[in-house]
């Protein structure tokens, strides 16, 4: 089944600006599927529609098989939404603002506390419980904003860029928590501006640009595409008539050494060719993400295609 | 959602906007029992001696009722107009709006807050005036009629405020330039009967009169206005008012884009 249809979705803000120019978009139950865009591409417009933020200007979007237009209920029961900002009450304590939010849900305020505990304890914050929201670090307002999207239990969680400016800790500690709840069955979307995040969470992908989807595939084939990657080589010995025949290569200072390889050529030659030379190879490491090239080139060339 | 659903979702906003003014009731429920104090000390007290009676009762005792009804109407009103306009500064409202929560009930949810507060704060205002005069009862169901509906009319006022300000400013214009001239003028420290005939007929459409008059009838059995038409305007005015905040909401004005 598909957890979201979205089809000929339009957005005209009053001023005139156009958000989405009919974005189709299908995502699978199940799926943890990134929807990625440069800034101001539609990305948010497209999340506050699903979540009934925005008024679209037209097309349809399904939730689990219900309209959201004509079954807004049965379509909401089913998402829980973490903004891209705080939007919680500040003044509110923590177990407050996730106990409330079960009630919006017609969740019973006695069943709501047992979750309460359940999903704060699971994002490390029911010590924080009587703590009141404007009282935590930037990283435990994030999990706050997971675990109240969670309180329902929806069948899909969108998370609009969840891990903006958390330290590498704690981001990695929410990978770990998104991952499993993936795995329970909760369908994932993410947005994100760390395309690393994207890259490891994500078996999907769709890039929009300019209110439309310029990319829809799964993580896989368009990590394919990628033809050419560039390698850092940390090296030991003497580089002073280093060559390597067949590859595009600069020094950046005695000890390192970058190398844009051809998938179809492979490691192997590179490597026998600094032994002959009698250069060790002491580690190696990709030079940029993968996915982040990916992104800025199918992006350049959506914007060349519309002109 | 069910009933039930909707029950759970209609309590949790009640309580959510109960614990908020109890939160800070140093804000909320001290200020009107000091500005009350001093209304009854100078007005009633050192100003009412010199004036003598009024409707035939003394002036404290024709005034309190008025004064009662004055701190329901500012409560029940600003409660809600903040209330809900922080909801939507601070974007919490979001919380309502991605949620199966029908719009009745995030009407009735906030309404119910704005009640609460005026319901407390009469009580307040009630227990302090015993203070000063003995306070009796005419007509105990005229009394919470008219005290209910003036809370919820003026509950539901205060969210179309709310749902119409764009900043902080834009929900204290309405009680700085209507609620407050309206209040004044509505009969809380005089009777119409003072006024000439052409001013009796204006101040009578004015609607917080027919509020101030219900009210006082329920305490000393005298009014300006008929008790009947009193309580037909407030209810012709809260369906009015209700049909606004649902259409606004429904609609999605000043809170979705």
């Amino acid at each position: 089944m598909q957890a979201l249809t979205i089809s000929g979705l339009t957005k005209t803000y009053r001023g005139g600006v156009q958000a989405l120019k009919g974005v189709e978009l299908t995502v699978d139950e199940g799926d943890f599927f990134a929807l990625l865009g440069p800034n101001g591409a539609g990305k948010s417009t497209t999340i506050g529609i699903i979540s009934s933020l925005v008024n679209p200007s037209s097309g349809d979007v399904k939730v689990f098989g219900y309209d959201l237009h004509s079954e807004k209920e049965l379509a909401k029961s089913c998402i829980g939404l973490v903004p891209q900002e705080f939007n919680f009450n500040q003044f509110e304590t923590v177990q407050q603002i996730v106990v409330n939010q079960a009630g919006y849900y017609g969740v019973p305020r006695q069943l709501a506390n047992e979750r309460a505990e359940k999903y704060l304890t699971q994002l490390d914050l029911w010590e924080k419980r009587n703590a009141r929201a404007r009282e935590l670090s930037g990283g435990m307002k994030r999990r706050l904003m997971i675990a109240r999207a969670l309180m329902h239990e929806p069948k899909m969680l969108i998370l609009d860029e969840p891990t903006a400016g958390v330290d590498i800790e704690i981001r990695r500690s929410m990978w770990r928590f998104l991952e499993e709840i993936n795995k329970q069955g909760i369908t994932i979307i993410l947005t994100t501006h760390y395309l690393e995040e994207a890259e490891m969470l994500c078996r999907n992908i769709a890039i929009i640009d300019k209110g439309q989807i310029v990319e829809n595939t799964s993580m896989k084939s368009l990590l394919s595409k990628l033809n050419v990657e560039t390698f850092v080589l940390d090296i030991q010995g003497n580089t002073q008539h280093l060559s390597l025949e067949g590859f595009e290569y600069r020094l950046s200072d005695s000890s390192t050494l970058e190398v844009d390889v051809a998938k179809s050529d492979g490691l192997n030659t590179v490597f026998s060719q600094l032994t002959e030379q009698g250069i060790q190879v002491m580690s190696m490491r990709n030079k940029a993400n993968r996915l982040e090239e990916l992104f800025v080139s199918l992006v350049e060339a959506g914007r060349k295609e519309q002109g | 959602m069910s009933a039930g659903n909707n029950w759970v979702a209609l309590t949790t906003i009640w309580i959510k906007e109960c614990t908020r003014f109890l939160r800070i009731w140093v804000q909320t429920l001290v200020p009107p029992a000091i500005t009350m104090s001093l209304y009854f000390v100078i007005f009633g007290n050192l100003i009412g001696q010199r004036i003598g009676e009024m409707g035939g009762f003394s002036y404290m005792e024709f005034i309190v009722p008025g004064l009662i009804m004055m701190s329901v109407i500012t409560n029940s009103y600003a409660n809600v107009s903040s209330s809900f306009f922080s909801a939507k500064f601070q974007r919490n409202l979001e919380e309502m709006l991605v949620a199966p929560v029908p719009t009745w009930v995030i009407i009735l949810g906030y309404i119910g807050g704005g009640v609460a507060r005026a319901m407390l704060i009469g009580l307040i205002v009630s227990i302090v005036s015993m203070l000063f005069v003995d306070v009796s009862i005419h007509s105990l169901p005229v009394i919470i009629i008219t005290l209910l509906l003036t809370a919820t009319l003026f509950a539901t006022a205060g969210l179309v405020n709310g749902i119409f300000a764009k900043t902080f400013d834009d929900i204290s214009l309405i009680p700085t330039f209507v609620l407050t001239p309206l209040t004044y003028l509505g009969g809380v420290f005089y009777s119409l009967s003072l006024l000439p005939e052409f001013w009796q007929w204006v101040s009578k459409a004015n609607p917080i009169v027919y509020m101030v008059n219900g009210f006082r009838y329920g305490f000393l059995g005298v009014s300006d206005v008929n008790i009947g038409a009193a309580i037909g305007v407030l209810v012709v005015f809260n369906v009015a008012l209700f049909s606004v905040a649902y259409t606004l909401l429904k609609r999605g004005t000043g809170i979705r884009t």
